[in-house]
């Protein structure tokens, strides 16, 4: 590890530490329906969006309305992405002329899923398969709406916590509303500009051919990307314009646009563990979960950092010099682009996955095993490392619970949170959440490991009859690059990023199948809808309950040994559960690798 | 000045937890082995196992495992005595589970069974309004029958007291041999069937009918025939669920994962069924989970030992959670009666002329309130109690009406008593009462004491200062409630300033002073509504409302039957002191709960290290990296996992059955003092468990 990168860690973090609590208490005054600064220019807006769409602003929901409001919401934006995407060809803003069949149902029911449960898990090629039209107003809008539903739900979280002897949680039309006005709109409008002035472009030019000064023929795709990088970010979407996301030149040219791309991604998340220390009226709680999040984000990107500024030891064998020096950046360069380094790469790895952001500047599957691990391992414990927008505060609260529930009782008392008493209910649902992610990430890579499709049968006259409509014949697992244990990992990883609701690709899969497509989208969806309905379930109960008030026999969530707890849960939980998955991926890999053995292109057959 | 007959106050418990020597069996008793080693095997019925789904899952995989077996046995291949031992230590796994409920149970079974010896029958005499006497079997009684017992009988059913007063012992349901008395009218009516009457007849209105008097509640309550799960454990048993099933997810998904890995390595072997099954058992928690029952059961028993009967398992959880206690002044915080530590004479009067007085006139009151007077006067003036029989004076006791007593010796009448008494009897003498006399006996009120009179005929002499005396030890016990978080309230008739003197001298956190039951109830449902949780004990009728509106409720077995119905636990004892006990027993049972948790997930970790290794030794032999603890071969490192996964249990019965030492320190240090053991103990302590078990198995060549 150099000086340098280091030093690009920690001031990454002290800007984030720097803009957690403005960040934190605009959302919380904004949720608490209080004025914020920009409501004299965007309170009409506001009134005027519940005018045209009948919202009683001050009517609030139960958890079943709010949840229910949540589903017909998300189940109304899968269905216009779909129809949007099958209905490229007769939309306008199309110069390449793409139509349905470069979206195949398949693909765009994956495509729609993805968007509406905030993964941005592309299997597709933004360049070469979506109009522009339809980048803009499928994508890029979701981008926005998935990332306010993703807020709005943590805040109906922490109202449960926050308020007592209530029925309601807030009114779920009001909470997207505002979450989209006052908070993404503004900052993706001014970061979209930005990001324009530093030569992120934005136009709805056709491919341009030049020729290189190799003399060969380039196609160069363009479009309205500005405006998608900004959101894309900030909600921790990651969907990238390109298929080669934020490591193409034009959607983060420099390495100042990748700083401020990281930023946008924990700005919110960060900020809404301030939000939660505000709405339930004690700060340090907040700060706890700040903690938690830190220690975590930290021991990753330092780890990721370390494995791959350590690099490939066989490499080192011809006499490659692996340590940084004035000339050359040493360590595992493969997959990353010199122009953000290999500390700037894998903080960004570790950043997005943290996040559920997705985007990447580097290709994850190039990493070194450790260093691939950290990405993989944050996924799969549910991204609460500040996490996605909204998603992130309700996962590590979920973790909260548990780690309340068992650790508490170690104080004898029923444990409570928040003054929350945690029993049956809040148990059972925060269990169905983290049974519903385990299952969804371990069964279908299993299945997908395993299962096999049929060989086209032939007709009489020797022509294909029956195709294999769902994967080419044979293994699924063919469908990745790699043989052993690295094409494990990438199968792993994808259904881990699927579930997660993370969408960043380990790469090194064809995932557009019928098959990946089906049941990477039936991860997303678990990952997504049976994570966040049983946390609403939870509010719904705890919004019931008395707050207790502390005493000297009440488990403190406010201090250093909380904070412990947390992190301790995370970890234990998430390793417990995923270790011998991860032992036969990038653990393995990581010994091979010392005894002199890499994966390669597969040869894979039963 | 209270006269009445005294109840012994029993023995004060100086420890927080209780130690009861009367009732408290050894841990492990032979005859309860015994029946418990029989009864693990009963257990393993499926369809009871059901009921504790971890178990349910080991015993599901025991019985894979050995159906395996005996296919390989039958084909003649596999690794047989791998698989075998496999299965038999899998077996053993619920059986030492079932062991761990079946001691718990079983120790209550031993209790019950000693108290329906007890139970002999009883012949009753029924008494009509007409005065006729019929003799009918006890089992016959029905709620309202009035019976008569006296002297030697057994007393027939629960009832109360309608007419006189006798000694009864009630050492059957206590186990204080010291009788006690019950009287009509009061808080001392109430009486249980199956006591003894030792002296005096009493009519008693039969309360219960036949199969629900106190004796059959109680032996249904040790029993554990009214068993139901309480809130928390079946929180907990959910939480243990669905990791059972988490873990489930984790190792069926192996199978396929492994088939990937050595199709695509290309050598290798998929995992046996056996040792799939085994890591599935040493990953799931099967240490609470075999634990979890007796731990519940064990936590009734604890609270029954310590002589109370707590109507639900509810209730002693609940107790854990107390935030406010109730305590009343007298008997509690207080002893039950003052003693004299002051002789205020009055002007022109000498204290030692004023202490002389106090004790002769004193000499034949053998209230506590007396002997204290006779004692002062001995230590302050040395004073010697003389003897009575040669002064040939004349006694004159207590009553109710002249609220005086005294004595007359020759032509001087000595008196002491109510100021308001001794001024009526000195002024009806000719006497005059002095104005410091009121001055002074307010002033003792305020300071939180009863003024007491002494006149010599129609001469004033001054007044005894009786001053409440805060027990011994309440002070500490008090700041203990403190660092456990709990506020402690005075609950006291007297006026608000003596109320608070008492208060602030044994350090409670605030005071109910003149307090009325509504009052008391007003108090409890206020703190409720805070969302605190609130116990309080109490003994009279006019109790009952409060000790129903609170969360804990200890009624004292010497109240009457309606506070005894209204609360959800009976201190056989009468000590309501009790009620701290209670709560660091409740405390106890979701600490032991907790902890054993914890220790269970940690243990995963070294299972991880043993199992992982070994399974894909053949597959990836480069995972041999992570068998640090160096266990010889694959086949060993497997069942060193399981047999510690199967002895731990057994191990931790006894820490389950007694739960974990509950300190009053404030709740941070006590979460860091049991995440340190439970915790990062629960991840260290399996490595040389499980290595020592490793080279006890190569040893003998078993792996």
């Amino acid at each position: 590890m150099t000086p340098n990168g280091v030093l690009q860690i920690l001031a990454y973090f002290a800007i984030i530490l720097l803009l957690t609590r403005p960040t934190g208490l605009f959302m919380a005054k904004l949720f608490d329906g209080k004025r914020t600064f920009l409501h004299p220019i965007l309170r009409r807006v506001e009134t005027f969006t519940y005018r045209i769409c009948g919202v009683q602003e001050q009517v609030e929901q139960r958890w079943t309305q709010y949840t229910f409001a949540l589903i017909a919401f998300s189940v109304a934006s899968f269905v216009v992405i779909y129809v949007l995407q099958r209905l490229q060809g007769f939309l306008p803003l199309n110069p390449q002329g793409f139509s349905a069949s470069n979206v195949p149902p398949d693909l765009a029911f994956n495509t729609a899923v993805s968007f509406v449960t905030n993964t941005n898990w592309q299997a597709y090629s933004g360049e070469s398969t979506l109009s522009y039209f339809v980048q803009m107003s499928a994508l890029t809008v979701q981008n926005f709406a998935s990332a306010a539903v993703g807020i709005a739900a943590a805040i109906a979280l922490v109202r449960g916590f926050s308020r007592e002897r209530a029925n309601t949680i807030g009114n779920f039309w009001v909470d997207l509303t505002r979450a989209t006005i006052y908070i993404l709109l503004p900052i993706a409008v001014i970061a979209a500009l930005f990001f324009c002035s530093q030569g992120v472009i934005q136009n709805f030019n056709s491919y341009t051919h030049v020729k290189t000064l190799e003399g060969a023929g380039q196609v160069i795709a363009q479009g309205p990307v500005a405006s998608q990088e900004a959101i894309k970010m900030l909600g921790t979407n990651g969907g990238g314009f390109f298929n080669a996301n934020s490591a193409h030149p034009f959607e983060n040219p420099s390495p100042i646009t990748n700083f401020v791309q990281l930023i946008l991604i924990f700005l919110i998340p960060a900020g809404l563990t301030y939000t939660f220390g505000v709405m339930i009226g004690d700060r340090r709680q907040g700060w706890a979960i700040f903690g938690a999040c830190s220690a975590m984000f930290l021991a990753g990107a330092f780890t990721c950092y370390w494995a791959e500024q350590k690099g490939n030891p066989l490499l080192s064998r011809f006499g490659i010099e692996a340590a940084a020096t004035p000339g050359q950046p040493g360590g595992n360069m493969e997959g990353k682009e010199t122009r953000f380094g290999i500390a700037a790469s894998t903080l960004f790895a570790t950043v997005t996955t943290d996040a559920s952001c997705g985007a990447v500047n580097s290709m994850h599957d190039s990493y070194t095993p450790l260093g691939g691990l950290v990405p993989l391992f944050n996924i799969q414990t549910g991204e609460v490392i500040f996490g996605g927008a909204g998603a992130g505060l309700y996962g590590i609260l979920l973790y909260a619970v548990l780690a309340v529930f068992i650790a508490g009782l170690m104080v004898g008392r029923t444990p409570e949170y928040i003054g929350k008493k945690i029993e049956q209910k809040e148990v059972k649902m925060a269990m169905l959440a983290l049974i519903s992610t385990a299952f969804s990430i371990l069964v279908f890579s299993a299945i997908s490991s395993v299962i096999k499709f049929a060989p086209p049968t032939k007709d009489a006259k020797g022509q294909p009859a029956v195709h294999s409509y769902w994967n080419p014949p044979g293994a699924a697992a063919s469908n990745v690059a790699d043989s052993g244990a690295h094409g494990f990992s990438e199968m792993l990883y994808a259904y881990s990023s699927g579930t997660g609701n993370n969408g960043s690709a380990f790469a090194g899969i064809t995932a557009n199948t019928p098959w990946y497509d089906l049941t990477i989208g039936l991860a997303m969806l678990i990952g997504r809808f049976l994570f966040v309905i049983p946390l609403l379930a939870v509010s719904g109960s705890l919004v019931k309950k008395k707050r207790i008030p502390p005493s000297a026999g009440t488990l403190p969530t406010n201090g250093p040994m909380f904070v412990g707890l947390v992190v301790g849960t995370v970890i234990l939980v998430g390793a417990l559960t995923f270790f011998p998955a991860l032992a036969l991926g990038p653990i393995v890999e990581h010994f091979l690798m010392y005894q002199g053995r890499l994966f390669s292109l597969a040869l894979f057959s039963f | 000045m209270a006269a009445t007959t005294q109840i012994p106050i029993p023995v004060q418990q100086q420890s927080l937890l209780p130690s009861n020597p009367r009732r408290s069996r050894p841990l492990f008793d032979w005859e309860i082995i015994r029946r418990a080693i029989a009864e693990s095997f009963v257990k393993l019925n499926p369809r009871t196992l059901i009921k504790n789904p971890v178990m349910f899952v080991v015993e599901a995989g025991a019985f894979l495992v050995t159906t395996f077996l005996m296919r390989d046995a039958i084909a003649g291949n596999g690794q047989i005595g791998f698989s075998f031992q496999v299965s038999l230590w899998l077996w053993f796994t619920v059986l030492f589970a079932n062991f761990a409920e079946a001691m718990a149970e079983a120790r209550g079974k031993a209790q019950a069974d000693t108290l329906r010896k007890t139970k002999r029958d009883v012949i009753a005499k029924r008494i009509f309004g007409d005065g006729s006497v019929d003799l009918l079997p006890a089992a016959q009684l029905r709620s309202g029958d009035v019976v008569i017992a006296e002297a030697g009988d057994l007393i027939p059913g629960d009832g109360e007291v309608i007419d006189g007063i006798a000694t009864i012992d009630e050492s059957v349901i206590t186990g204080e041999s010291a009788p006690v008395i019950r009287e009509s009218g009061g808080d001392r009516s109430a009486v249980t069937g199956g006591t003894k009457v030792l002296s005096d007849q009493i009519r008693i209105r039969i309360t219960s009918n036949p199969g629900e008097t106190f004796l059959d509640r109680m032996i249904a309550l040790v029993e554990g025939a009214e068993r139901q799960k309480t809130p928390n454990e079946t929180a907990l048993n959910i939480l243990i669920a669905g990791l059972t099933l988490i873990f489930l997810l984790a190792v069926a998904t192996l199978d396929p994962f492994a088939t990937y890995a050595v199709v695509s390595a290309g050598s290798g072997s998929i995992p046996a069924i056996a040792v799939l099954v085994s890591l599935l058992v040493c990953l799931i928690p099967t240490t609470i989970g075999g634990l979890l029952s007796a731990i519940g059961i064990a936590g009734m028993d604890r609270v029954m030992q310590d002589n109370v009967l707590a109507m639900s398992g509810k209730a002693v959880e609940a107790s854990g959670d107390i935030d406010t206690l109730l305590l009343d002044k007298t008997g509690t915080i207080t002893l039950g009666n003052r003693q004299a530590v002051e002789f205020i004479a009055l002007p022109g009067v000498e204290e030692r002329e004023l202490a002389d007085a106090a004790q002769l006139s004193s000499l034949a009151d053998e209230t506590p309130e007396g002997r204290s007077i006779v004692i002062l006067a001995k230590e302050k003036h040395g004073l010697r109690g003389r003897e009575i029989g040669d002064r040939e004076a004349q006694f004159i006791p207590f009553s109710a009406y002249t609220r005086m007593s005294g004595v007359n010796i020759g032509d001087r009448q000595l008196r002491k008593g109510a100021t308001q008494a001794l001024e009526h009897f000195v002024r009806r003498l000719g006497g005059f009462v002095p104005k410091e006399f009121a001055e002074w006996s307010d002033r003792i009120s305020r300071l939180g004491g009863t003024p007491l009179g002494v006149a010599d005929g129609p001469q004033l002499l001054g007044l005894i200062y009786l001053k409440d005396i805060v027990k011994g030890g309440m002070k500490d016990r008090i700041a203990q409630l403190r660092a456990m978080g709990i506020r402690s309230v005075m609950v006291t008739g007297d006026n608000p300033l003596t109320a608070a003197a008492i208060a602030s001298e044994a350090g409670v956190d605030d005071f109910l002073a003149q307090a009325t039951p509504a009052d008391k109830l007003a108090y409890i449902k206020r703190e409720q509504a805070e969302g605190r949780l609130v116990a309080m004990t109490g003994d009279g009728t006019n109790d009952a409302p409060a000790l129903a509106q609170a969360d804990v409720g200890l009624a004292m077995n010497t109240g009457t039957m309606a506070a005894k119905e209204a609360g959800n636990m009976v201190d056989l004892d009468s000590n309501p002191t009790k009620l701290i006990e209670i709560v660091a027993i409740g405390k106890q049972l979701l600490i032991t709960r907790g902890a054993l948790t914890t220790f269970s997930i940690a243990n995963d970790v070294a299972k991880y290290f043993a199992i992982i290794p070994a399974m894909f030794m053949a597959t990836y032999p480069a995972l041999a990296k992570f068998n640090i603890m160096g266990l010889h071969t694959p086949q060993s490192a497997v069942l060193a996992a399981v047999i510690f996964n199967a002895l731990i249990i057994i191990a931790l019965v006894p820490l389950a059955l007694r739960g974990v030492k509950y300190r009053p320190i404030g709740a941070a240090s006590l979460l860091r003092r049991n995440i340190l053991i439970y915790g990062i103990g629960g991840i260290l302590v399996p490595f040389p468990g499980i290595w020592a078990i490793d080279q006890l198995l190569v040893l003998l060549h078993l792996a």
